[in-house]
């Protein structure tokens, strides 16, 4: 019964074991729970963390939560197996349809901005699933968050399903279903909570990580050759020091910044990215002791200044990405001053630091 | 309350009042309530709150709303100046029994931004 192939895809049979394929559907759909298991919680964890995301996939097609009958609602989503996940398990003692669009393993927003969750898939896959022949109605609710790519006066006149827009939030279709298929105006809202910010992290700061190591062992390296001491012990000593600085930047631009973001002063994301940097420089300043007297001392700290700035302020950048309510004009208008600055102030971070171990 | 609005006065975001017929379904899509329903019709309430999803303009049956769609989203930004063909984030199916890892359709790896 398990069909679960070597990599993340789950094929529509491995959901829930212990429903019977094609039990009360005549082999038109699967069966899937609203429970889910210790596995469905991992899998989402790992994929929170970059742990085959990109493969954490449902198979397209119709499911049958509960024992739904021809007259029974139909909810669409996509196949990034996270957003069946969150649906199926928002609708507890609830008989439906799931439809699931082949988004090609991506979440519901993302796919509807490029695209793939969008009305040419839609209409393909009521066409695929035979949808008009499994239910006599001809109503589908859509999650909010898939309008950028859908348009449903076009669903109505080429299939004649009309389309309701739910609620952004999984956790309110209940509330929605129970009100009549009305969201209130909150539901409609999409908001960028702590929590929400939060869980976006683990994947910028591996992403980040990859290139940060190679940086760092090439900055224990010249510290090594460019210190008094022995290749180690410069290593050990000043070659730490810059590892470190260089995690703070990362801290910096990947952890405080989404975390703080909305106290942060500036509305770039750039700004909020260097002000973060700045903090975190002058709690390394005080962690490793002033030495502001001597002129090499002075240099080396003015280049980390500019060096975890502009890093951060980069990585904050970068962050517009996951951000709920950032424009593409917004950003391109940002990027258009903010990526010079950042590349000039990495480069004379870079010319200070180096030209210090010159001078010493 | 939470401070989440972006760059002022950049959105590409206009509404036709000529086209617009009422019927109320931008107010219904948009996710940062942009709208409002003034007397049969629909009123741009705060532009600087639009992020450019473009779900109004999909979803207005008299074509009345006009927005320059796209994805807020500096990696997307910087992978399209670099040429690379999918300049959509991190949003891109790696080809399969690939190591995990985000890459654009040439195999490169690609710096991670949304979803």
């Amino acid at each position: 019964m398990e069909t679960k192939s070597k990599d993340n895809t789950l094929q529509p049979m491995s959901f829930f074991k212990e429903i019977p394929q094609d039990q009360h559907l005549n082999g038109k759909a699967s069966a899937i729970s609203h429970r889910l298991t210790l596995r469905d919680h991992l899998g989402s964890f790992k994929a929170r963390w970059s742990i085959g995301r990109m493969r954490y996939t449902v198979t397209p097609g119709i499911y049958a939560l509960g024992t739904p009958n021809s007259e029974s609602m139909v909810m669409v989503t996509s196949n990034y197996k996270m957003s069946v996940d969150r649906l199926r398990s928002a609708l507890p003692g609830i008989d439906c349809w799931i439809l699931v669009l082949d988004t090609k393993g991506i979440n519901v927003w993302c796919a509807a901005g490029k695209g793939t969750f969008g009305t040419e898939e839609l209409l393909n896959r009521i066409r695929l699933t035979g949808l008009g022949r499994i239910v006599s109605h001809r109503r589908l609710i859509l999650p909010q968050l898939s309008a950028p790519g859908v348009a449903a006066h076009e669903v109505k006149k080429s299939s004649g399903f009309s389309v309701r827009y739910g609620p952004i939030k999984a956790k309110d279709i209940i509330p929605f279903i129970n009100a009549g298929l009305k969201a209130t105006p909150e539901m409609r809202l999409k908001t960028f909570h702590l929590w929400e910010r939060i869980v976006l992290i683990p994947v910028e700061l591996v992403t980040a990580l990859k290139w940060f190591l190679l940086i760092m062992a090439a900055f224990i390296i010249v510290e090594g050759f460019s210190g008094p001491e022995t290749f180690w012990t410069n290593a050990l000593t000043n070659g730490l020091f810059a590892a470190f600085a260089l995690m703070g930047a990362l801290a910096a631009g990947a952890v405080m910044t989404p975390i703080l973001l909305p106290w942060i002063p500036g509305r770039p994301f750039s700004v909020k990215g260097a002000l973060s940097g700045v903090f975190v420089f002058f709690l390394l300043l005080t962690y490793r002791g002033v030495d502001l007297i001597t002129w090499p001392g002075r240099m080396e700290m003015a280049g980390w200044l500019f060096m975890i700035s502009a890093v951060s302020a980069f990585l904050g950048m970068n962050f517009t990405g996951a951000s709920t309510y950032t424009s593409l004009s917004g950003v391109k208008k940002e990027m258009k001053w903010a990526i010079p600055i950042e590349i000039s102030a990495t480069a004379i971070g870079l010319f200070l630091w180096l030209g210090s171990k010159w001078i010493r | 309350m939470e401070n989440l609005i972006y760059l002022k006065n950049v959105v590409t975001l206009s509404l036709d009042d000529e086209k617009c017929i009422g019927c109320g379904m931008c107010l219904i899509v948009c996710p940062h309530a942009v709208f409002a329903l003034n007397n049969g019709h629909a009123d741009i309430l705060d532009r600087d709150r639009c992020m450019e999803c473009g779900a109004c303009a999909k979803n207005c049956p008299a074509e009345a709303i006009t927005v320059q769609a796209g994805v807020g989203c500096a990696a997307a930004v910087i992978n399209t100046a670099l040429g690379k063909k999918e300049g959509s984030c991190c949003c891109v199916i790696e080809p399969q029994g690939k190591p995990t890892r985000c890459t654009d359709p040439g195999g490169n790896p690609v710096r991670s931004g949304c979803c």
